[in-house]
């Protein structure tokens, strides 16, 4: 095929051709490749450019620590995504990709001149420079850095695709599908348990993937995982979940899954989920996440063609790609002998092999000579030369005494390092598991958990593979049975496995002109890192977000312990003791439309409709959101505005008959023997000398003695309440009334129960309310002296068993009619039809008018949680001979009387004309210039059509004391006028309601 | 007399795996010990003190809620007012309270072998048999909705939900089913 790709190997599928885009120059791959490897097998390595010196950048991994190679995948204008690990890109036909932090091209950045201007940009250098002058901040550097800021472009159009949810619960979760998941899955298994193993790649098997050489019971390690994964498969009790990312690890064993399922597919079928977010609570928890390989800090470390050894060695192996024709490796362990071995047997050309370690003499390094490799031990690295490709690499031999001997330059394109391994401990410290640093490994390893879960295989520093695949074995039946002992047991080996760790930058590294990088993804270097212990810097916590080091998407899954152990260097400290930064989910980044699920549109939320939605609809109903609620608010005629509307539906009621559905009215149902006495300790009113058939308007505060709700409660029986909430409050006081009821009093035989969905409620008010409804109803009088106002009744309304209860929100003869929901529609009918032209629908706007009018108060409007009952002027209601109710012994602290508290009064403009705005602050002094002296605000303000004037009621400082007085509300252009009056505009006598 | 209206339940469709049932008599008894004792007579009653179980008889059956609340189920004819007067009558002067929900909710029936998967899609709960056995019943989240899930046969449950929340408990369960990869 290619000089790049190998005749024959690896778990791809050569005679399966795919083309593939990227930045619009076209390629082709074959089945089984990722977009990393295809584009090695066409000889790019080139992928993007670096977040802030916009340097030419490679691909440095085969996996989910990718730090360079972000690419945007775009299968039309609304379905992009930016920042993919090209790694771990699936390959399809027609994929289109596009390289990332470039312009005008990968190939020419003007960005470029970031990195030969970086000796004046140091790490640190925004928080030091943008200080001055303090106006260009939001002019000038704001505007320019969130330009350059972030990595690729989010789509604008909304995202088409759909994302699925689910609950799962399972006695094993086994988040990694290497040899230490299978073998815990296997074993979890025997004991019987209810097993899901994920893994994040598109095949099971891990490293096994990789590595042709591992052999477990005599046969190749493929063998061994094909027959666990038939295994596995056969059992019902196991759900295998390939492409499935475990990214977060939450509170009591809940593990965030993100499965994809369509991004690998050319054309992912119509309506099918893209993704499904999995919210997993596993009984038990085995973390087999592997180990992520570490770069070698050394200057010029990041050119094109750069990688890590186990990356080309798995390029090879699984994917069939030579990353280059001739190779040096850098390398402190043996580990990396294995993949030039590999690559020289697949015939690319091994220049040298660098070992940074004084010795190489182990069964590799020895098999490496045998083959002709040449091995340069105490070898150090003094750069690397290239533009968009590295063509040569500068080694030499560290002479014992500080210095360089024996100084050389190597031909190459590419360079492969390997410093050891970094057990990825990322869900495990996500879990609050503490870490414990292992000197030998030099390495990070869980040490003491937090959540019912454990570590298997190269996660916790067990890097051979036998070793690897006992402690799954033992770690799955433990985590399924309790019981230590495992049942299985197998013979394997594979190379490497020596454990052996470089950590921090090469001998010398600071001499060179050129950058040493230690974060790929965030541009960090040896120097970034230097500096900030120079400016007095300790813990890593510190380090890093001053240099940034560890804060990008990738979370510094190549670079934490370089960093870590140069800063422990610099400060001459041991690595724990600069401690380690924590983790925290996504371990890889992951969509919002997985997080968002089915809860958009439509489905974000609830939308709550009463029995007579349909009708008000059909009338032409405007409606508004009320919490969940859609509440007609107004119904116009004939082009009407709002205001229009509102003076017609506001003079109907006032004059004639008003039909308005009050369904969304909180009711709650108290019974029992003691349920006068539970409202009495609740509310601020006396109810034990409520008759039956009587209503009263009650008050409930919190322990803080604030207005917390209110409504009209009806007495129905000696033991039973019909307590009406507002709209909003229904849930929190059912809620409140519950946690009294069971935490204070539970000696008290009272129970509760929400009403507000069983009742239809329609308020029928106005004078002409009492005709209207008479005929109407039976077996109720409900004539003025057998009902009055604040009563309630129970009979049929047009047939139908339900109460009715004259009270009024509007300050006219008003009765409410509740009726059991199925009826609602065709009551509301009833009535309707039957008012003919003398009824008149009106909504909420109507409503709050009529209400202000005659000075009621809406709860969260006209108060806000500072206002006590006195404030509302509602201290009438207080039950003075109670010996106690919830928020009295606040309203008996001192201050709650203060004479300068703010009390609800209303305000009238003395131009006659002017609205003021809802939220307008009151002054008693006019003319005041910024900051002023306010003493209050307007809570609800409209016109009044009924009194030719607008109304306001506000609450102000003293208000009570201020009658008459004239105030100001400062706006924009100028200072409004307004007197002060009592907050009953209409009506005040009360004799329109008690008609 | 006027004509008696007829009741117009909130409406939604059937699918292959999802069934409305018709309006029903439902009431909630509080109730303890010595109450439900007594109300048995009345009313068939849950003869143990399991949590979360349900005791069906016929087409009545009583949900345990809480450890002194139940929902009790029966047909819509001949009435809450019937089958409250029934057990006031046999509970007596015990403590206890009745409250007619018959209104305030509807059910649903999720059937099928895929009826635990598509409830999952928005119910945290175990619906495995074995943590979630036939006759087992609870108040749950249905994503953002109150439900309460009772399960009657092993590939059937039993959803309660307030009236207003039933357009989006169904819509939500729809899209969960459409997007199932058995749906495709």
């Amino acid at each position: 095929m290619s000089v790049w790709r190998t005749p024959g190997g690896g778990r791809i599928d050569r005679t399966q051709r795919r083309k593939f885009r990227f930045d619009g120059r076209d390629y082709q791959g074959v089945a089984g490749d990722t977009l990393a490897s295809a584009l090695l097998a066409n000889g790019v390595h080139l992928v993007g450019r670096s977040f802030k010196y916009h340097r030419p950048r490679g691909l440095l991994s085969a996996g989910a620590e990718e730090p360079n190679g972000l690419v945007t995948v775009r299968r039309d204008a609304a379905r992009v995504t930016p920042n993919l690990r090209a790694t771990q890109v699936e390959l399809y036909e027609g994929l289109d990709a596009l390289s990332q932090n470039r312009w005008p091209s990968l190939q020419f950045d003007v960005g470029r001149i970031n990195d030969w201007l970086s000796p004046l940009f140091p790490a640190g250098f925004y928080y030091k420079t943008f200080m001055w002058p303090k106006g260009a901040w939001k002019s000038l550097y704001e505007p320019v850095i969130r330009r350059a800021a972030g990595l690729g472009v989010a789509p604008t159009e909304p995202d088409p695709d759909r994302y699925a949810q689910c609950y799962a619960h399972c006695d094993v979760l086994v988040a990694g599908g290497g040899a230490a998941g299978l073998a815990a899955a296997l074993a979890a298994a025997d004991e019987g348990a209810r097993v899901i193993l994920c893994d994040e790649q598109n095949e099971f098997g891990g490293a096994l993937l990789s590595d042709p050489q591992a052999t477990i019971n005599g046969a190749g390690g493929q063998a061994w995982v094909d027959q666990a994964l038939a295994e596995l498969s056969a059992n019902p009790r196991v759900t295998l979940l390939a492409r499935t990312t475990a990214f977060g690890y939450f509170p009591h064993n809940l593990l965030g899954l993100n499965e994809r399922l369509t991004d690998h597919l050319s054309a992912p079928p119509a309506g099918r989920a893209r993704e499904r977010l999995w919210q997993v609570r596993a009984r038990s928890v085995v973390l087999a996440t592997g180990a992520i390989e570490r770069p070698v800090v050394f200057p010029g470390n990041d050119r094109p063609g750069i990688l890590l050894a186990g990356a080309a060695r798995t390029f090879l192996n699984r994917y069939g790609v030579r990353v280059g024709t001739r190779a040096v490796l850098v390398t402190a362990g043996d580990d990396a002998y294995q993949a030039a071995l590999d690559l020289h047997a697949a015939g690319v050309s091994i220049a040298a092999v660098a070992d940074l370690r004084p010795q190489a003499e182990g069964a590799l390094p020895t098999a490496a000579r045998r083959a002709g490799i040449e091995v340069l031990t105490s070898a150090t690295v003094l750069g690397t030369l290239g533009g968009l490709r590295v063509n040569e690499i500068v080694l030499g031999e560290l002479d014992g005494t500080g210095g360089v001997r024996r100084k050389r330059t190597v031909r190459c394109d590419a360079v492969l390092m390997s410093g050891g391994y970094t057990p990825s401990v990322h869900l495990f410290s996500q879990s609050r598991g503490k870490l414990a640093w292992n000197e030998p490994l030099q390495a990070f390893l869980p040490d003491r958990s937090a959540e019912r879960e454990r570590s298997v295989g190269a996660c916790r520093g067990i890097y051979d593979l036998a070793g690897v695949i006992d402690d799954g074995f033992a770690a799955g039946a433990e985590a399924a049975s309790g019981r230590s002992g495992r049942r299985r047991s197998v013979s394997a080996h594979s190379a490497g496995g020596d454990g052996s760790a470089f950590l921090g930058a090469v001998p010398l590294a600071g001499a060179s002109s050129d950058k040493s990088f230690v974060d790929w993804q965030h541009d960090v270097t040896v120097k970034d890192l230097l500096l900030a212990t120079r400016e007095g810097f300790r813990s890593i916590e510190h380090v890093k977000r001053f240099t940034t080091t560890g804060m990008a998407t990738d979370q510094g899954k190549t670079s934490n312990l370089n960093a870590l152990s140069i800063v422990a260097g610099a400060l001459e400290v041991p690595i724990p003791q600069v401690g380690l930064t924590s983790f925290r989910m996504p371990y890889t980044p992951t969509t919002f439309g997985s997080f968002a699920g089915a809860s958009r549109g439509d489905l974000f939320d609830p939308v709550r409709k009463t029995p007579m939605h349909d009708w008000a609809a059909t009338e032409g109903a405007v409606f508004e959101d009320v919490g969940l609620w859609k509440r007609a608010r107004y119904f116009p005629r004939g082009g009407e505005g709002m205001h229009e509307a509102v003076a017609r539906e506001c003079l109907a009621v006032r004059s004639a008959c008003g039909i308005f559905d009050a369904s969304t009215l909180g009711k709650i149902e108290v019974v029992g023997a003691d349920a006068a006495e539970f409202l009495n300790r609740l509310y601020v009113n006396n109810w034990s000398n409520l008759a039956v058939g009587r209503c009263r308007y009650g008050i409930l505060c919190r322990e803080d003695g604030f207005v917390y709700d209110d409504g009209v409660v009806a007495r129905l029986a000696p033991d039973r309440f019909h307590v009406t909430t507002t709209t909003g409050g229904a849930a929190r006081v059912l809620a409140m009334m519950e946690d009294y009821r069971q935490t204070e009093w539970p000696e008290l035989a009272v129970w509760l129960a929400s009403t507000t969905e069983q009742w239809a409620v329609i308020a029928v008010q106005g004078p002409k309310s009492r005709d209207l409804l008479q005929g109407l109803v039976e077996d109720i009088d409900i004539g003025a002296a057998a009902l009055p106002h604040m009563s309630v009744a129970h009979g049929r309304i047009c047939g139908v068993p339900g109460m009715v209860m004259r009270v009024s929100f509007s300050g006219e003869l008003g009765f409410e009619v509740n009726v059991p929901a199925d009826y609602g529609l065709g009551v509301w009918r009833a009535i309707h039809a039957r008012g003919e032209k003398d009824i008149t629908p009106y909504g909420t706007e109507t409503m709050h008018v009529l209400r202000a009018e005659k000075g009621y108060i809406i709860v969260g409007q006209d108060t806000d949680g500072t206002v006590t009952p006195d404030d509302a002027g509602l201290a009438w209601a207080i039950g003075k001979s109670k010996a106690d109710f919830v928020g009295k012994r606040s309203l008996q602290r001192a201050s709650m009387h203060a004479p300068m508290r703010k009390q609800l009064v209303g305000l009238k403009s003395r131009d006659g004309r002017t609205i003021l705005e809802e939220g307008a602050q009151v002054a008693e002094i006019p003319g005041q210039k910024p900051p002023m002296r306010l003493i209050g605000h307007v809570s609800s303000s409209y016109y009044s059509a009924c009194l030719a004037h607008p109304i306001a009621l506000a609450l102000v400082a003293g208000g009570r004391a201020r009658m008459g007085t004239t105030l100001y509300v400062p706006m924009p252009g100028g200072d409004i006028e307004v007197e002060v009056v009592p907050p009953v505009f209409y009506d005040p006598s009360g004799a329109r309601i008690h008609a | 007399m006027l004509e008696p209206l007829a009741r117009i339940p909130p409406a939604f469709s059937s699918t292959s795996w999802m069934n409305p049932l018709p309006p029903a008599t439902r009431l909630l008894f509080f109730a303890d010990r010595a109450a439900r004792a007594a109300a048995a007579g009345a009313f068939p009653m849950p003869v143990t003190e399991e949590a979360c179980r349900a005791h069906a008889d016929g087409a009545r059956a009583c949900l345990w809620l809480g450890p002194d609340e139940y929902l009790l189920l029966a047909p819509a004819e001949p009435g809450a007012a019937r089958v409250q007067a029934a057990l006031t009558a046999a509970v007596g002067p015990l403590p206890h309270a009745l409250v007619d929900i018959s209104h305030r909710q509807v059910a649903f029936e999720i059937h099928g072998p895929l009826a635990a998967q598509i409830l999952n899609g928005a119910c945290a709960l175990d619906l495995d048999p074995a943590g979630f056995p036939v006759g087992m019943c609870t108040r749950t989240a249905l994503a953002k909705a109150d439900v309460v899930l009772w399960r009657t046969e092993v590939h059937r449950f039993h959803v309660e939900v307030w009236r207003s929340f039933s357009p989006y408990v169904t819509a939500l369960l729809t899209e969960i089913a459409g997007a199932l990869p058995a749906a495709h």
